[in-house]
């Protein structure tokens, strides 16, 4: 009986004590109180050796069950106070979110890079070689071996930048199709052929819409069987992939030297959609591509021979593209390279 | 090429056409067409007639009542021609002009119904308005109708087509060779061309003769035609030249322009009076002199043809005349001129003096059976519409060989080119549509190309003939059916940008051509530059050898705007010539300036950085451990000699770096250029992987003070051959210059890594390899380690 009013007088002295506590150094202090050295149930449990032998296992599990509540109850509130402190300190670790990010130097590929790799990837998917010749070309690579002989009309439409003292034998290639002479002359075995050349081109040109130097990118594909219907397949996947699938395509028939027969490639008008405005003239077309049939001319002065071998050709501005892809109206900003409009090419495709 | 409808309806029935319809089936068929539509983009005018004309006070104005016949109009006016009795086109309330649309209004407090209307505010281009017509209203004759359409009343009640035609169809560029193409697509024939005439019983063979003492001619015709009777042409020549965009002038001139547009060959008419009885058509002497029609003086050269008389030349052949035999008012007699001259030197000719309709159509090439149709139908409506007498015979010289042209046509080949399987008998109501002769065998055609056909020469123009009148659009599309093979880029270009953009730099794409003033600028190599024959401006008249100097006139241009803040490179080929050989090269440029460190606005970029970015890429690329930088002497003069070097890879410079001058520029700009060629020449190293030590690695950090000038890489290279294998990681973390040494010297810190593939390193192991370090050091640089 004594030794319960004992646990009782404990129970309550812990009580009376805990309500005090604010701390977790107080917490200690009431645990050494209680259970140190000097500590009250420490005393306490001093008294077994005076406890008869057949008392002492009630003795002890008074004993126990005494300790066990003051752990319990000592846990119990240092548990509460590691809540407390740990929620005070979130409390002050609080931040505006609403803070602007830090900003990270960003850099950004050229539109005419990005469009370029665009179209370097649909066409190695089809399975063709990316070719790249030199700026710097023959006047026989760039008109003689494409059909065009000195004084042709055609060359008219290509006003050319002849090197110093080199009228109408070195210039600066006025298209990529001077790529078709060079790779059916390098191409030893005189085989199939299927590559696209993207480059710089040049022609005396200054205007809104025409730039002195641009971006053109040729295809080339020579082989045994293939026909304008593949030409037409191939140029239809092509716009449809570049431009979107809704986009709707139109072979109309044209004039090239190098090719024969020869086909521009119509797409309905970027700007409205068919429906006819001022960028179409009211067509509802936007002339993109020209193309044809390699004229066997061509494939002759290439070594090939154009009875056993056809082959399909197309070329096309590829600014042009960039200026409606990213509703650039004049192509004087693509050369500009004014710093704000390069950093806004920091961004992802839409699909 | 404008078509115009009535024009063209003279020789094929379009009447049940819409234009629009005509346009898009001619583009479906490629003859594309800028723009088509009315002559006149006008509407509700009629003729109307002046009753009665009263001045309004104070003012140039006037208050007219015009009779329309349906009513009288109330109409206020202020051109100064108006007058009783006088008939004028009537823009009535709500007519659209290309001025805007006409509304009742009320001027200066009189009510107005309408306006009294001028050609020019009709739409009509300047260079159809007489004098008068730029100064008042129309003024119709007096035979006008009142009431009736002004539009019809004047003839312009017409529509027309502005084609863009291929270079190929020189025969379109005729009234004859739109009416056969068209009469393809509509399967319409063509109404034979009138060429008759009477001649009198005169013959031009005994007055006149001809000398033709070049190559560049081979056929020339000539006939004489006298008495004619200059006067203004009848109403539907001149309607049909206005709508093909011709201003008409008299009679005879209009004839000659009417025959040209009708049957595409250029005509010259001399006033026989003023001319030799010879002709001699011949090269331009070098430096000859002609004034031709504009009363220009034109120096030749003996590129150019003329045709002249004994003493001298007359006339620029197809090209323009010349004055001294042009037509006038007063000319009684004419000779008549249809020839064929070589194409390429008129194109050169008119390239230099002047672009005409003439020379264009010799330009393209001309059919010698239209040569012979055109001089006969002069004669026919000199004829009839000058009262001319048309001397017998005709002076003729025909070197001309063209042969008619026939073609086999394989059906195979149709099929196999185009890629689809049309029938032989479409084939061949489309090649006789288009006036081909067709001849039919079992696997091809024998087809006789028409003479006005001059771009039809093989096989395959016929497959683009049957192609384009099949339709292009016809043709179902499918993909080639080809070998599987790997498609290929160049993906080291393409890593390099993206590298270079990862590393916060933006991409720029500049012009090829500068100024030759800039050529040799941010380099020191010798190179021949190469120069442009005929630059557009001395700004571009230069093919650039480094990108540096279009870099820093991007920083420039951006700089004026106020955008100092400036990360960008470039990748482009630099050109030269060598040994007579015009070289190009690939090269890599950046150029730095201002913020890169975005977060510590205070830090500006340095040499340091541009340095960081560099070796970012080399590493990236595979050259790692195999480049350094090089102080060197060949620095270009726009560099700043102490914060520049040369980039050696395996012992050769593949480019430099540094900042401007400041003498050049004076913001700190770094700049950079690297050969690509010259890089990517070093194969790359292998990229594998390296066994990640599992034992702890141990750090020691040492500073040495040393003389300012020893370089931190020699400091490095000693350390590392002291540290053998053991040591595996060098990082410096601290310079510093100051008070608390002396001024000629410079603290280097640095940190350094110990770690043992196979074992775990000891204090002791470590310590040991570590005083060799200091001792060499030391040694080496007779310095001392500084004190913690």
């Amino acid at each position: 009986m004594e030794e319960n009013m004992e646990r009782e007088n404990i129970i309550l002295k812990l009580e009376e004590k805990l309500e005090s506590v604010t701390t977790k150094n107080d917490i200690a202090q009431v645990k050494a109180y209680f259970l140190g050295y000097d500590g009250v149930v420490t005393k306490m449990s001093m008294k077994m050796k005076e406890i008869p032998n057949e008392e002492k296992p009630r003795f002890g599990k008074l004993l126990n069950e005494i300790k066990n509540e003051v752990v319990a109850r000592l846990d119990k509130i240092t548990l509460e106070m590691e809540e407390k402190e740990l929620n005070e300190k979130l409390e002050k670790d609080s931040i505006d979110i609403t803070l602007p990010g830090r900003k990270i130097k960003r850099g950004s590929l050229h539109p005419m890079t990005r469009i370029e790799e665009e179209f370097e990837d649909l066409f190695v998917s089809m399975g063709y070689q990316v070719y790249t010749g030199p700026e710097i070309e023959s006047d026989e690579n760039c008109f003689q071996k494409l059909n065009i002989p000195k004084s042709h009309p055609a060359r008219d439409a290509q006003d050319t930048f002849y090197l110093k003292d080199e009228f109408e034998k070195f210039l600066l290639r006025s298209q990529t199709s001077t790529a078709q002479a060079r790779a059916m002359e390098e191409n030893k075995e005189k085989g199939p052929i299927r590559i696209v050349c993207p480059g710089k081109v040049y022609r005396r040109d200054e205007d809104a819409t025409h730039s002195h130097q641009f971006m053109q990118i040729e295809g080339l594909v020579i082989d045994e069987g293939v026909s304008m219907a593949d030409l037409k397949g191939t140029l239809e996947l092509f716009c449809k992939h570049i431009l979107g699938e809704k986009t709707k395509v139109r072979f109309r028939p044209s004039f090239f030297p190098f090719t024969e027969p020869s086909v521009e490639v119509d797409v309905t008008c970027f700007k409205c959609g068919g429906s006819g405005c001022s960028l179409c003239k009211n067509t509802g077309w936007i002339e993109v591509l020209g193309a044809g049939m390699v004229h066997p001319n061509v494939l002759e002065m290439g070594g090939y021979d154009s009875k056993k071998y056809q082959g399909f050709a197309f070329g096309t501005g590829m600014d042009r593209f960039a200026m409606f892809k990213y509703n650039i109206p004049d192509i004087r900003t693509i050369y500009g390279n004014d710093i704000k409009f390069l950093e806004q090419f920091d961004r992802k495709d839409v699909d | 090429m404008l078509l115009s409808k009535k024009f063209v309806s003279d020789y094929l029935d379009v009447s049940n056409l819409k234009i629009e319809e005509i346009a898009n089936d001619m583009t479906r068929v490629g003859n594309e067409y800028d723009s088509c539509g009315p002559l006149i983009k006008a509407s509700n005018l009629k003729v109307g007639e002046v009753l009665s004309v009263e001045d309004i006070p104070d003012t140039h104005l006037h208050k007219c009542v015009v009779d329309i016949k349906e009513e009288k109009l109330d109409i206020i006016c202020g051109a100064p021609n108006v007058r009783v009795g006088l008939k004028t086109i009537v823009a009535l309330p709500g007519a659209k002009l290309p001025g805007g649309e006409i509304k009742k209004s009320v001027i200066r407090g009189y009510e107005s119904n309408g306006m009294l209307c001028s050609l020019a505010e009709l739409g009509l281009d300047n260079k159809f308005l007489s004098s008068k017509d730029k100064e008042g209203i129309h003024e119709f004759k007096n035979d006008a109708i009142v009431g009736e359409d002004a539009i019809n009343a004047l003839g312009l009640d017409d529509e027309v087509i502005d084609f863009e035609l291929t270079s190929n169809r020189g025969d379109l560029l005729s009234i004859l060779g739109m009416a056969y193409e068209l009469g393809a697509i509509y399967k319409k024939s063509v109404k034979d061309i009138d060429l008759d005439f009477s001649e009198i019983d005169r013959s031009i063979d005994k007055e006149f003769s001809i000398s033709i003492d070049t190559s560049k001619c081979n056929l020339f015709l000539a006939k004489k035609v006298i008495d004619v009777e200059i006067k203004e042409s009848p109403n539907f020549i001149k309607e049909r030249l206005i709508a093909s965009g011709i201003r008409p002038i008299n009679n005879v001139v209009d004839i000659s322009n009417y025959v040209m547009l009708e049957t595409g060959q250029p005509l010259h008419f001399y006033d026989a009076n003023n001319l030799g009885d010879t002709l001699i058509v011949r090269d331009a002497k070098e430096h000859e002199k002609l004034t031709t029609l504009d009363g220009v003086d034109r120096i030749l050269t003996s590129d150019d043809i003329v045709i002249a008389d004994k003493s001298f030349a007359v006339g620029l052949a197809g090209v323009m005349g010349g004055l001294s035999t042009e037509v006038l008012d007063n000319t009684k007699d004419i000779l008549i001129e249809a020839a064929i001259f070589d194409s390429t030197s008129i194109r050169k000719t008119s390239k230099k003096i002047l672009r005409s309709e003439a020379s264009n159509r010799f330009e393209k090439g001309l059919d010698p059976n239209r040569t012979y149709m055109a001089i006969k139908r002069c004669c026919n409506l000199l004829e009839r519409f000058a009262s001319a007498k048309i001397l017998s015979g005709m002076i003729e010289y025909n070197e001309n060989n063209t042969k008619e042209k026939i073609i086999n046509l394989r059906f195979e080949k149709i099929n196999k080119v185009l890629g689809i399987e049309i029938n032989k008998s479409e084939v061949v109501s489309i090649l006789k549509s288009l006036g081909f002769l067709v001849k039919e065998n079992k696997d091809y055609l024998e087809v006789e190309v028409p003479s006005r056909r001059l771009d039809i020469s093989i096989e395959e123009d016929l497959i683009e003939e049957v192609g384009r009148l099949y339709g292009m659009d016809k043709i179902v599309s499918h993909f080639p059916k080809l070998d599987v093979v790997v498609g290929s880029y160049d993906k080291t270009k393409r890593e390099i940008k993206h590298k270079l953009k990862d590393l916060g730099l933006n991409e720029t794409v500049s012009y090829t051509l500068i100024s030759d003033c800039e050529v040799h600028k941010y380099t020191n190599d010798s190179f021949t530059p190469i120069k442009l024959n005929d630059p557009m401006s001395e700004e571009r008249n230069t093919l650039r050898y480094s990108l540096l100097p279009s870099l820093v006139n991007i920083f420039k241009y951006n700089k004026s705007y106020n955008q100092e803040n400036i990360s960008i490179f470039e990748m482009g080929k630099g050109f030269f010539k060598e040994n007579d050989e015009y070289k190009e090269e690939l090269k890599l440029a950046i150029l730095i300036s201002g913020e890169y460190y975005l977060d510590i606005p205070s830090k500006k970029a340095d040499f340091y950085t541009l340095k960081g970015i560099i070796e970012e890429l080399l590493d990236y690329l595979g050259y790692g451990n195999r480049y350094s930088f090089k102080v060197s002497d060949n620095i270009p003069s726009e560099f700043h000699p102490k914060q520049s070097c040369e980039i050696i890879l395996q012992g050769s410079s593949i480019g430099i770096m540094g900042k401007i001058h400041p003498s050049e520029m004076k913001e700190d700009v770094y700049l950079l250029e690297i050969n690509l060629d010259k890089l990517l020449k070093n194969s790359p190293s292998r990229m594998t992987y390296k066994d990640i030590s599992k034992y702890p690695s141990i750090c020691k950090d040492v500073a040495f003070v040393v003389k300012k000038e020893i370089s931190s890489e020699s400091i490095i290279n000693v350390i590392k051959k002291a540290g053998g294998k053991l040591l595996n990681k060098i990082s410096i973390f601290d310079i510093y210059v100051g008070n608390k040494i002396a001024s000629d010297l410079k603290s280097i810190a640095f940190n350094l890594e110990f770690r043992d593939q196979s074992k775990t390193l000891t204090e002791e192991e470590v310590m040991e390899v570590f005083n060799k370090i200091i001792l060499s050091v030391t040694k080496e640089f007779n310095c001392v380690v500084r004190d913690k």
